[in-house]
């Protein structure tokens, strides 16, 4: 085995995963080597579909032949070698193989982008649950969603979570005229990156919209009968009958792969700074890593930008580059029922004291604007309503900028680029490769 | 009646039909005119206030705007034009001087219109200036009485100092034009062409603003009645100097830059408070006599090492010849003649269009009394004051001029159209005005490369003339009246112009 | 062969005739009164004009070599031309996630509410030669230039 990799001289390199990381891999890949062998090994049935598309696909708005976001074409000019319905088991570190369902496969660099699986909680009497319990972070679980739903004319349905997944989830549903309650056991929906304002503006839209919204609870206990769910009770004791229940309280990395290695992790995959695991032949990237982020904790952040970010990165330095990845924070985008909402970074900050905090509400209009500076550096910010150019504070907020000198006109309609110091202008403008 | 309505000069015609309301005229006019009404969405304009720069017509991305004289208009009367009446109706309102910009419009008679060249026939063959070589170089600088040389090893010696002299590639240099009266983007396209050329600008009297001292050496420093920003540093970065005791739009009056012009920039060049009118006296005061002037000339040539060429401008008035001698006996290396076209940035009106004589007969006068009084040779003559075209350079070199300087011909290579309303400040096009949101308009890239077309193109149709005439370098040209030939000219005015009328052989 | 816009804010006279020429290019007619006063609705411009005292500025996309814009597109709508190495936006493909409006740092991503898609994005006018801003800026303030640095003109 070990003469035949010698032997060959292409290299070979295989990436575990379909996803947002795994793609992009491909690409970094192919930046520096074009001869070399790229294998691809899903565990799904589908070419190449984008994950956060499947809320769209449950509202009817795409279609499944729509959920691409790179067409068939892309494999065929990578020269990628795409194996679908295929579970990867084992990696064997010592003669570099890795052994699947569909058979054993050699390699030089092996990419893990398995990303994340959803957390199921413990609750008591989850297991009894044969019919009516639900995850929603493939393809197939909307499918299946999907299909319940119309098969047994469900008409409610309780969606554990109240963060991206589940709101995302109950879009969906609402728009097939689905009553659904949320249970969240935060103080507010999409706790990560709202405030109470932002939540408490959204969920009015939403209780406009078939949709109540439980704060502050979790469920404790889940009845059923003959395997078919009935019931969920919540910490307070407060019954709500209940058919169909889906859990969306967050992923955690899919590390199973790594199982019996010696790989260093904690809850994801550790990798260092050029996606290299502490194996020097095993990257990883995406929803399945941790690693250094822009605070400087080690972490993972379940997002797809990052998930891309690194895949690219790993797939650059495995074919010889060497570049960095330069950590990111929690940014989000999402609509709900025609209000835009993007917020990043620190939106609550601990200790409200030290920070500075600009805002700028209307609620007739459900603009909402929210800033947080500590220390003169914007270290977060909501734009719920009117979004446009709220690109440039994550701008901002990624170089570190003093705002001090301008931070009156943060909030101000004429904030642009022109209310910024020239020097970073220009600099911004510049870009990368791009000159002003 | 208290309330008379001023009669607009200018009308804006608006084709409404290509008018797409993208409203660059409404932003554009620093004078108003143009308005946007957002409720019946349609453009107006308010006649009133229009003066006629043209700049909207130009930046109209569907040529619907065309600026057209009013014809609401007076009776037709030669003696009461309509610009008397109106500024009568002006002064009755304010009780003020009118001012006005640039040079000259009355219709007094332009001789150079009224001079012809020469051209070779049969007997001195006509030079083709693309096939054989052709010399516009032109030095300008005192030049000696006798050259004295020696042979030393079969090698010529020169033993003669030669005093400093300024080479010119082509006869033509730029104005005196000041920081202040024009912006820094003007002034640099000026100065970016001269360098390239190969010839010389002015920096007036408003001092040399720190931008520009790139281009200091192929520039002539004006020392003037108020001496704005004149320090050793001015006088040494200069490849000439230059000391203004006139021009020849405002003859007997200072300079005058309107407090609105004063910005905080020009305010660091000139050395004076920002916001205040910077006006400099009528006369130097410390030069009331020949004697004085030759003590300040002889001050800044110590002050620079007799290394640079020191001059003297005046304007042509009635005595233009003998000051001139005495001038040149007073020892500069070359005088300037301003004639009364000369442009301005702001002037009082009755002054620019009532004072001073034209150009040609003030060169040819000039020309005549030095070379009467031998001493021709003491100092170049440089003429200025409305050089409309390549033939009225070559003519002025014909009368006796060494070079021309222009002013009015660079800036409407810049853009100016010559509306007259430089003293406002409010200049359209980016040329006389500070502020910033004009100046933008004038990019000094485009600017230079302009003003070097412009210097390219009468260079070559100089030579084309020259060629015509069978001469192949420009000093060989200087003062040769025979070249020239006046027409519908009287007894009187070619005795003046020293030169024959159309008909008359050698 | 690689091309870049540059912008020199000293010279923009703030006219706005980029952005007019721009929805000239990209209208159905190309014909500067027929795109204004048709019924046809004008597209949007891929210019985001800015001015703030005498200053003033067009700036569009800046077809960044680390385009932040495709690494966040959730459905590949945000693409990359491997010849010209510019960054173009398919319409059809979008569904108007606005993640590229949140990573933009120039904030150059105009929205289409209505429609929920991406309103306009500079094009670099890649199907048409030269770019219809660089082509009519009365004073020179954007320039086309090559991978060298070198001005390239029409």
């Amino acid at each position: 085995m070990k003469k035949e990799n010698e032997l060959r001289n292409k290299k070979r390199y295989i990436i575990i995963g379909n996803s947002a990381s795994g793609v992009s891999c491909i690409e970094g890949i192919r930046e520096n080597d074009k001869e070399g062998e790229i294998l691809v090994f899903s565990d799904e049935d589908y070419f190449n579909y984008s994950r956060p598309l499947i809320s769209y696909y449950l509202a009817g708005k795409l279609k499944e032949d729509q959920l691409n976001f790179k067409d068939e074409k892309f494999y065929e000019k990578n020269n990628v070698k795409l194996f679908l319905k295929t579970r990867c088991e084992k990696i064997d570190l010592k003669d570099k193989i890795l052994f699947t369902t569909y058979g054993k496969f050699n390699f030089d660099y092996i990419f893990i982008g398995t990303g994340g699986k959803p957390i199921i909680p413990d609750i008591k009497g989850i297991e009894k649950i044969k019919n009516g319990l639900f995850t929603f972070t493939k393809l197939n679980d909307a499918k299946k969603l999907e299909r319940y739903i119309e098969d047994k004319k469900v008409k409610e349905v309780v969606i554990l979570g109240g963060g991206l997944i589940g709101l995302k989830c109950a879009e969906g549903l609402i728009s097939k005229n689905i009553f659904v309650k949320i249970v969240e056991l935060s103080d507010r929906i999409f706790a990560n990156t709202f405030d109470n304002i932002a939540s408490e503006i959204v969920e009015n839209k939403l209780k406009e919209n078939n949709c109540e919204i439980i704060k502050g609870n979790t469920i404790e206990k889940v009845n059923t009968k003959d395997g078919d769910l009935k019931e969920v009770i919540l910490k307070d004791g407060k019954k709500i009958k209940a058919n169909v229940l889906v859990i969306a309280i967050g992923v955690v990395p899919n590390t199973e792969i790594i199982e019996g290695i010696n790989i260093k992790k904690n809850k994801g995959i550790i990798v260092d700074e050029y996606m290299k695991t502490n194996i020097p032949f095993i990257y990883a990237g995406g929803d399945v890593a941790e690693s250094i982020e822009f605070d400087g904790n080690i972490s993972v952040i379940a997002i797809w930008p990052r998930a891309t970010k690194q895949g690219k990165i790993a797939g650059i330095n495995m074919s010889g580059g060497s570049k960095k990845y330069e950590g990111i924070f929690i940014m989000n985008s999402i609509e709900f029922f025609g209000i835009p909402t993007i917020s990043f970074g620190i939106t609550n900050p601990k200790d409200e004291k030290r920070c500075e905090i600009l805002k700028k509400i209307d609620y007739e209009k459900k603009i909402y604007k929210k800033i947080v500076i500590n220390e003169n550096k914007i270290v977060g910010g909501i734009f719920l309503g009117d979004i446009e150019r709220a690109g440039i504070l994550n701008g901002l907020i990624k170089n570190r900028i003093d705002v001090s000198s301008f931070k009156n006109l943060l909030l101000d309609e004429k904030f642009g680029l022109l209310i910024l110091p020239e020097t970073y202008r220009k600099h911004i403008v510049k870009g990368e490769g791009i000159e002003v | 009646m208290a309330k008379v309505k001023k009669i607009s000069e200018f009308v804006v015609d608006r084709d409404l039909e290509k008018c797409i309301k993208c409203q660059a005229c409404v932003r554009m006019c620093s004078n108003d005119v143009h308005i946007y009404d957002e409720e019946f969405d349609i453009v107006r304009n308010d006649n009133s206030k229009c003066v006629g720069c043209h700049f909207c017509e130009s930046i109209c991305p569907t040529e619907a705007i065309e600026i057209k004289r009013n014809t609401s208009d007076i009776k037709e009367n030669y003696h009461w034009k309509k610009e008397y009446i109106v500024d009568i109706q002006k002064q009755a309102e304010t009780g003020g001087v009118i001012l006005t910009g640039m040079g000259c419009d009355k219709h007094y008679k332009n001789y150079f219109d009224h001079i012809l060249l020469n051209a070779s026939q049969v007997t001195n063959p006509s030079i083709d200036p693309l096939r054989e070589p052709m010399e516009l170089k032109t030095f300008i600088g005192r030049k000696p009485d006798r050259i004295e040389y020696e042979f030393k090893n079969g090698n010529l010696i020169l033993k003669t100092k030669i005093p400093p002299q300024l080479e010119l590639e082509t006869p033509i240099m730029f104005s005196a034009m000041s920081f202040g009266s024009i912006s820094l983007n003007a002034m640099k396209s000026l100065a970016k062409a001269a360098k390239d050329f190969g010839t010389y600008w002015n920096t007036g009297e408003g001092g040399l603003p720190e931008e520009l001292y790139e281009y200091a050496d192929r520039c002539i420093v004006q020392v003037a009645s108020g001496r704005f920003g004149v320090n050793i540093d001015y006088l040494e970065k200069a490849g000439a100097i230059e000391i203004k005791i006139g021009q020849g739009a405002k003859p007997g009056i200072g300079g005058h830059l309107p407090g609105e012009k004063v910005t905080e920039q020009i305010s660091k060049t000139r050395m004076i408070p920002e916001g205040t009118d910077a006006l400099s006296p009528a006369p130097h005061h410390d030069i009331y006599s020949i004697e004085d002037l030759k003590q300040l000339i002889f001050a800044l040539k110590e002050a620079t090492s007799y290394k640079k060429p020191v001059g003297v401008k005046i304007a042509a008035v009635h005595n233009v010849a003998p000051i001139a001698s005495g001038i040149v006996r007073a020892g500069v290396d070359y005088i300037v003649i301003d004639g009364v076209r000369g442009g301005t940035g702001a002037a009082p009106k009755i002054i620019r269009d009532n004072v001073g004589i034209p150009i040609e007969i003030a060169i040819a006068v000039v020309d005549q009394r030095l070379r009467e009084e031998g001493i021709r040779n003491n100092a170049s003559i440089i003429a200025a004051g409305g050089f409309r075209k390549s033939s009225d350079v070559i003519k002025a070199i014909a009368l006796g001029a060494d070079a021309v300087y222009i002013g009015t011909a660079a800036l409407i290579s810049l853009g100016c159209h010559l509306c007259q309303k430089c003293y406002t400040g409010k200049c359209n096009w980016g040329i006389a005005t500070q502020d910033p949101y004009l100046t933008k308009r004038l990019n000094p890239e485009i600017g230079a490369k302009r003003v070097y077309n412009l210097l390219r193109a009468w260079s070559l149709e100089i030579k084309e003339m020259l060629g015509g005439m069978g001469i192949n370098a420009i000093e060989s040209l200087r003062g040769n009246r025979e070249q020239l030939r006046g027409i519908d000219l009287n007894e009187i005015e070619l005795k003046m112009l020293g030169i024959k009328h159309a008909g008359e052989a050698w | 062969m690689v091309k870049r816009i540059i912008i020199r804010e000293e010279y923009c006279i703030g006219c706005r005739l980029c952005e007019v020429h721009c929805i000239t290019k990209h209208s159905k007619t190309k014909d500067i009164i027929k795109t204004y006063k048709g019924h046809e609705p004008k597209p949007v411009s891929g210019i985001y004009f800015e001015e703030l005292g005498h200053i003033s500025f067009a700036i569009q996309c800046r077809h960044c070599e680390d385009a932040q814009c495709i690494e966040a597109c959730l459905t590949g709508a945000m693409y990359r031309n491997e010849n010209t190495k510019a960054v173009l936006h398919n319409k059809e493909k979008c569904i108007g996630c606005w993640m590229c409006v949140m990573v933009c740092p120039l904030g150059v991503i105009k929205i289409d509410k209505e429609n929920k898609k991406v309103a306009s994005k500079c094009d670099l006018c890649i199907e048409e030669g030269f770019p219809a801003c660089v082509e009519n800026c009365p004073n020179e303030a954007i320039i086309l230039v090559n991978e060298k640095g070198e001005r390239i003109e029409k």
